[in-house]
């Protein structure tokens, strides 16, 4: 499964699948959990972050060579905030359902750590191009998991999927899924599902000289990794180089 | 010959053991919350019966199926489960429907104890974390305390009408002698005051439970209702708020489980007293009547904490210990 990096179709693979936002990386937590209490709201959430996130990166990367690197951080909010107020204004004016479904959530969006982590880790360093398809790929990658959150909230948590009643008469709604803890419980669970799935191919991997690009095993949070795959291979390579 | 060998066996401490493991320790759990359960039975008729077998054998069926899942050594043997789904039953009123104890059984075993280790990992009890989901999610059966007139013994006002707890709580007279001997309304098991304090005071004579923490979870409880119960220095009251509700239940049974009560004799102290303090706060200025599930999770969550804070020096490393 290698892909030329940089590339539209790679950035759509590595935000929805690779590194999905939600599942993988698990930055914006604060929506994630908050807001997903139905499939609706889960997939406006993530509909109006992949909006703002697109042309968030669009920006940033178009002034990448511009923006002094001390006053980074103030000059990505700004960005970010002028967008997000757009989309406020327009999620207000036309479709006032969502705009007070989500409430306070929309301003928030200013400080999701999905939007400043693709601002600091990509766009910043990468063309603009590249960058848009990051923000689109991250932003769906984002969306699809607050739908399937939302979903699977909104089945057990009330019976219907996307305001539809889907569960048999007799089923009584366990409410506690569309309240706070059920956020985390669903979260845990659908995470560990797609664990199951990708541990196979993880495995596989770990023989690829990509696996790991640190030089040295100390300070290294991956739990799972013995050090066998890093060190034999790159320690002669790093320390010629 | 045999002897000698026996005697020149060398090994570290402890050197005195007892034949007492897990199994036997739930065993005599099971034993003293007997008592109660049947009365329970007697008290609500077959239906209970029906709630706490099918509570018992989920809770059994569930943790046989996450050994299988997670490839473990079968580990109903050691009656934890039937400890688990008995007290989940206990926690149940009469009315509900057939299917909550499985579901309920089915969280407490899986998400609560198996997910996270299985026993002796669990960070909370996983009856009561069972039942605050439970609650949570129906609240409206949950709170149904309607007995089915089917029972052995019908009371008269057992029928309908508020437990006696919230009947307290709402400032009405009850009759305390009905409410220590378990003849009124509530969940199956914690009707009986009289008898979860003989199978309690039964575990800490055998020694299975430490007499701290239930001593001073009700201790620091009765303090906190003479306090600020707004009855003043009133015996009456007192006894009344300590004979209904799940008090009893909780502070003899579900406090005390070893894997989520602290090990240390200071900790078990301060846990008993937060407890109390927490089941104050919430029967007397919380929105429902009882408050002691929520006391004793949250109380649950903290043990790790109390823990560290009170686990004892080594000796001669006086206060410089690090």
């Amino acid at each position: 499964m290698t892909m030329k990096e940089n590339t539209p179709i790679e950035r759509l693979y590595n935000g929805i699948i690779k590194e999905n936002p939600t599942f993988v990386l698990l930055l914006g937590m604060c929506p994630t959990l908050a807001v997903t209490t139905s499939a609706v709201n889960g997939l406006g959430m993530g509909l109006t972050t992949m909006v703002i996130l697109t042309m968030s990166n669009l920006m940033i990367s178009l002034l990448r060579k511009v923006i002094p690197d001390g006053v980074r951080m103030p000059a990505y909010i700004v960005i970010v905030a002028s967008f997000v107020t757009i989309v406020q204004f327009l999620l207000q004016g036309f479709i006032p359902s969502l705009y007070s479904a989500l409430g306070i959530y929309i301003p928030l969006i200013v400080v999701n750590c999905i939007i400043l982590g693709r601002a600091e880790a990509y766009a910043s360093k990468n063309k603009v191009i590249a960058s848009i398809f990051d923000g689109i790929g991250m932003g769906l990658g984002f969306t699809l998991g607050l739908t399937c959150i939302g979903i699977v909230r909104e089945l057990l948590g009330a019976g219907k999927i996307f305001g539809i009643s889907v569960m048999p008469s007799f089923y009584t709604p366990i409410t506690i899924f569309i309240l706070a803890p059920g956020a985390f419980f669903v979260l845990a669970f659908l995470i560990a599902f797609q664990n199951k799935f990708k541990i196979g191919s993880a495995r596989k991997n770990q023989d690829g000289s990509t696996a790991c690009s640190r030089t040295s095993c100390m300070n290294c949070g991956n739990r799972i990794c013995s050090g066998r795959m890093a060190e034999p291979k790159t320690t002669g390579k790093e320390e010629k180089a | 010959m045999a002897e000698e060998k026996t005697l020149l066996n060398v090994s570290s401490s402890p050197h005195i053991r007892v034949k007492a493991d897990t199994c036997y320790l739930m065993k005599m759990v099971v034993a003293a919350l007997a008592p109660a359960a049947v009365f329970g039975i007697f008290n609500f008729g077959p239906r209970a019966l029906l709630i706490l077998a099918l509570s018992i054998a989920s809770a059994c069926f569930f943790e046989a199926m996450m050994d299988k899942i997670l490839h473990k050594p079968l580990s109903i043997g050691d009656f934890s489960a039937v400890v688990t789904g008995l007290l989940l039953g206990m926690n149940l009123p009469v009315g509900v429907p057939w299917w909550m104890p499985i579901l309920g059984s089915a969280f407490a075993i899986i998400i609560v104890k198996m997910l996270f280790g299985g026993l002796g990992e669990n960070f909370m009890n996983p009856a009561l974390g069972a039942r605050c989901f439970l609650l949570i999610s129906f609240a409206g059966k949950m709170c149904d305390f309607t007995v089915p007139d089917n029972t052995f013994l019908t009371v008269a006002d057992a029928v309908s009408g508020a437990t006696p707890l919230a009947a307290v709580k709402a400032g009405e007279e009850i009759n305390l002698m009905a409410s220590f001997i378990g003849y009124t309304k509530g969940t199956i098991g914690e009707t009986s005051a009289l008898l979860l304090l003989l199978g309690g005071i039964f575990l800490c004579v055998t020694k299975i439970i430490d007499w701290k923490i239930p001593v001073c979870y009700i201790g620091s409880f009765s303090i906190f209702v003479l306090l600020f119960g707004g009855h003043g220095f009133d015996l009456y009251y007192l006894a009344c708020e300590l004979c209904t509700g799940g008090l009893m239940l909780g502070a003899w049974f579900m406090a005390t489980d070893y894997v989520t009560s602290p090990i240390t004799p200071k900790g078990r102290v301060v846990y008993g007293i937060i407890l109390g303090v927490l089941t104050g706060i919430f029967r007397l200025f919380g929105a429902s009547a009882e408050g002691v599930s929520y006391a004793i999770i949250f109380s649950n969550l903290l043990v790790p904490l109390l823990e560290r804070v009170t686990i004892r020096k080594a000796f001669g490393r006086g206060g410089h210990a690090r």
